[in-house]
């Protein structure tokens, strides 16, 4: 546990070199939030239905979705991939962990850092000026947070499992260029999904993805109320070890096809 | 005692074979054709513990490969290893924790990190306790000159003071065998002449079994007692640096300052192979004539100088035998 732990530092620390890029997203990051919330005033003053959620529950899905982007599986470590490309993934086999382990801490790194650089900044922004509110309640505040952690482990494995698709492709353009798109659709980063309609419910409600955003959110504005909490942590510890147990079963396989080239 | 047995290695590399023209390559969509490498033919060796084994071939011979199943991060096709008790690819953590890797073509360090967070980072990865990680850095510390390398981070260091800073990072967890590819690579004399002497302390002091893969000849003359060749994926010799030369390059090279320039040595059983004004070389086999004969011959027929045997160097030597082995 130690040696991944350490791998974790590693590669937080590496990271924070390039902590300036990171916040440079901050401004972009702000006004998209500003402009997806103006669409969708503009479309709750037109609606004559009513909708699932309401605009100050959309609007803080809104901000929650902007402050938690890089949390989302929607990257992987271009040097990680690198490595996978030219086989020099081989050499981290000297190092006395498994390749698992390994490329788990590294997207645990990739995933944390850069959303704890932002998401603090945003949020702060966002509740003093642009209508974010607070946690329904402090139980929700409380429930928030254990779902966060739980968002932070799913989409720790939902990355590392792309990164172990990379041993089959060899390329991974495809795969690179699927994944934004899907994340962003399917986490409720581009709609909140609640507002999606009513015949795709039944699916959004199922896949992984909204384990990262979606329920994090739902828990802090109260669509979810606090008795029904334990259902949805567990929805996402249950995707989170089917990703864990897949991704370490297509390692073992990866493994035993691997070439090692050069030399 | 052997520390490292190789019995009958064989690894074999499928690659897929490139087809000329459009329509040939759609059809290797469907069915790819290989090519088989053989990258290593029934390989034998032994390696006892405490010995310093230069480990050299041409490009491709198959060194790196060897190096890698040795470390259990690549699996062979038959054959069995047998390195610290172990079968390599079967236990690989263990091994690995016991054993040191050396790469000078690339590091094994942090490259945005300072080398003292990364030296940190390896005690936590090999879990090595506190007191006797800070013995061991004391040691490496001293012995390579790292004081004022630590606060550095790697990307900024010279090649030279990276792979001082590598090869402590590949000894923080008293590793018992050491594998070195190409220590010396594009380093400068003093460097060079810096991470040599410290392998030798290494061996003699620490009894830490190394196994040198280099192209520098240097390296081997100045380091191992033992050296293997390996050429297309065979042993083609394993044995000391002198049947190295017996075997090879048996000859001996006599050079000779004459008082006056320009005179024509002729011996039947020594060939001139060089000659400028004062000096002229020549070449002749010890088991034919012996050098004070030849010697002996000479100055009785003209007045010489200054005169001195020497060994052709070893780069000659695998230089001819990498020819030889081309034909």
């Amino acid at each position: 546990m130690k040696g991944y732990l350490a791998i974790l530092r590693g590669r937080l620390l590496a990271l924070l070199q390039y902590r300036s890029a990171v916040m440079a997203g901050l401004v972009t990051q702000i006004f998209w939030g500003i402009i997806k919330i103006m669409i969708l005033t503009a479309f709750y003053a037109q609606s004559t239905s009513s909708e699932p959620i309401t605009l100050s529950q959309a609007i803080t899905f809104i901000w929650i979705g902007q402050a938690l982007l890089q949390l989302l599986p929607w990257n992987v470590d271009k040097e990680l991939e690198m490595q996978v490309k030219n086989g020099n993934i081989a050499y981290e086999l000297l190092r006395p962990l498994n390749l698992y382990g390994l490329i788990f801490s590294r997207a645990l790194a990739m995933r944390l850092l850069p959303t704890l650089l932002r998401s603090i900044p945003v949020i702060i922004l966002a509740g003093l000026f642009l209508e974010l509110s607070a946690p329904v309640s402090w139980a929700a505040g409380m429930a928030f947070g254990a779902s966060l952690v739980n968002a932070t482990l799913l989409s720790t494995a939902m990355t590392t499992m792309v990164i172990i698709s990379l041993f089959w492709t060899i390329s991974g353009e495809g795969i690179q260029r699927l994944i934004p798109h899907v994340t962003m659709l399917l986490s409720g980063m581009v709609v909140p999904l609640p507002l999606f309609p009513e015949w795709m419910q039944p699916f959004l409600n199922l896949q992984p993805f909204r384990g990262i955003l979606d329920i994090p959110s739902r828990i802090y504005t109260g669509v979810i109320p606090i008795a029904e909490i334990h259902y949805y942590l567990g929805f996402q510890l249950i995707w989170f070890l089917f990703f864990v147990a897949s991704g370490k079963y297509l390692i073992e396989k990866a493994m035993k096809r691997f070439v090692i080239q050069g030399g | 005692m052997s520390i490292i047995t190789v019995n009958d290695l064989l690894k074999v590399f499928q690659i897929p074979k490139r087809k000329k023209g459009f329509f040939q390559n759609l059809t290797s969509l469907f069915s790819r054709d290989h090519i088989d490498k053989i990258a290593l033919d029934h390989v034998s060796f032994n390696i006892n513990e405490g010995e310093l084994v230069g480990y050299i071939g041409p490009n491709g011979a198959g060194k790196s490969t060897t190096v890698k199943i040795l470390s259990g991060i690549l699996v062979p096709n038959s054959g069995t290893v047998n390195v610290l008790g172990k079968t390599p690819w079967n236990h690989r953590i263990e091994i690995v924790s016991q054993i040191g890797v050396v790469f000078g073509q690339r590091t094994q360090l942090w490259w945005d990190l300072p080398v003292i967070e990364s030296f940190e980072l390896l005690k936590d990865i090999y879990n090595i306790p506190e007191h006797r990680y800070k013995k061991t850095l004391d040691t490496l510390t001293d012995k390579l000159q790292l004081a004022k390398l630590y606060h550095i981070p790697v990307r900024q260091l010279s090649l030279g003071q990276r792979m001082r800073c590598d090869i402590a990072a590949s000894l923080l967890h008293q590793p018992k065998i050491l594998f070195l590819d190409e220590p010396t690579i594009g380093l400068d004399a003093v460097s060079k002449l810096a991470v040599r002497d410290f392998i030798r302390q290494l061996n003699k002091e620490e009894k830490v079994t190394i196994m040198l893969t280099t192209h520098d000849m240097d390296d081997i003359e100045s380091l191992c007692s033992r050296v293997l060749i390996l050429n297309e994926g065979r042993i083609f010799l394993d044995g000391t640096l002198d049947t190295l030369r017996e075997q090879i390059l048996p000859e001996r090279r006599l050079i000779i300052d004459l008082l006056n320039e320009n005179e024509t040595i002729s011996d039947s059983a020594a060939l001139v192979i060089k000659q400028t004004g004062h000096r002229v070389w020549l070449s002749f086999n010890p088991t034919t004539t012996t050098a004070p004969e030849l010697i002996s011959r000479i100055i009785t027929k003209h007045p010489i100088r200054d005169l001195y045997v020497e060994n052709p160097p070893i780069e000659e030597i695998i230089a001819k035998f990498y020819r030889d082995a081309n034909l």
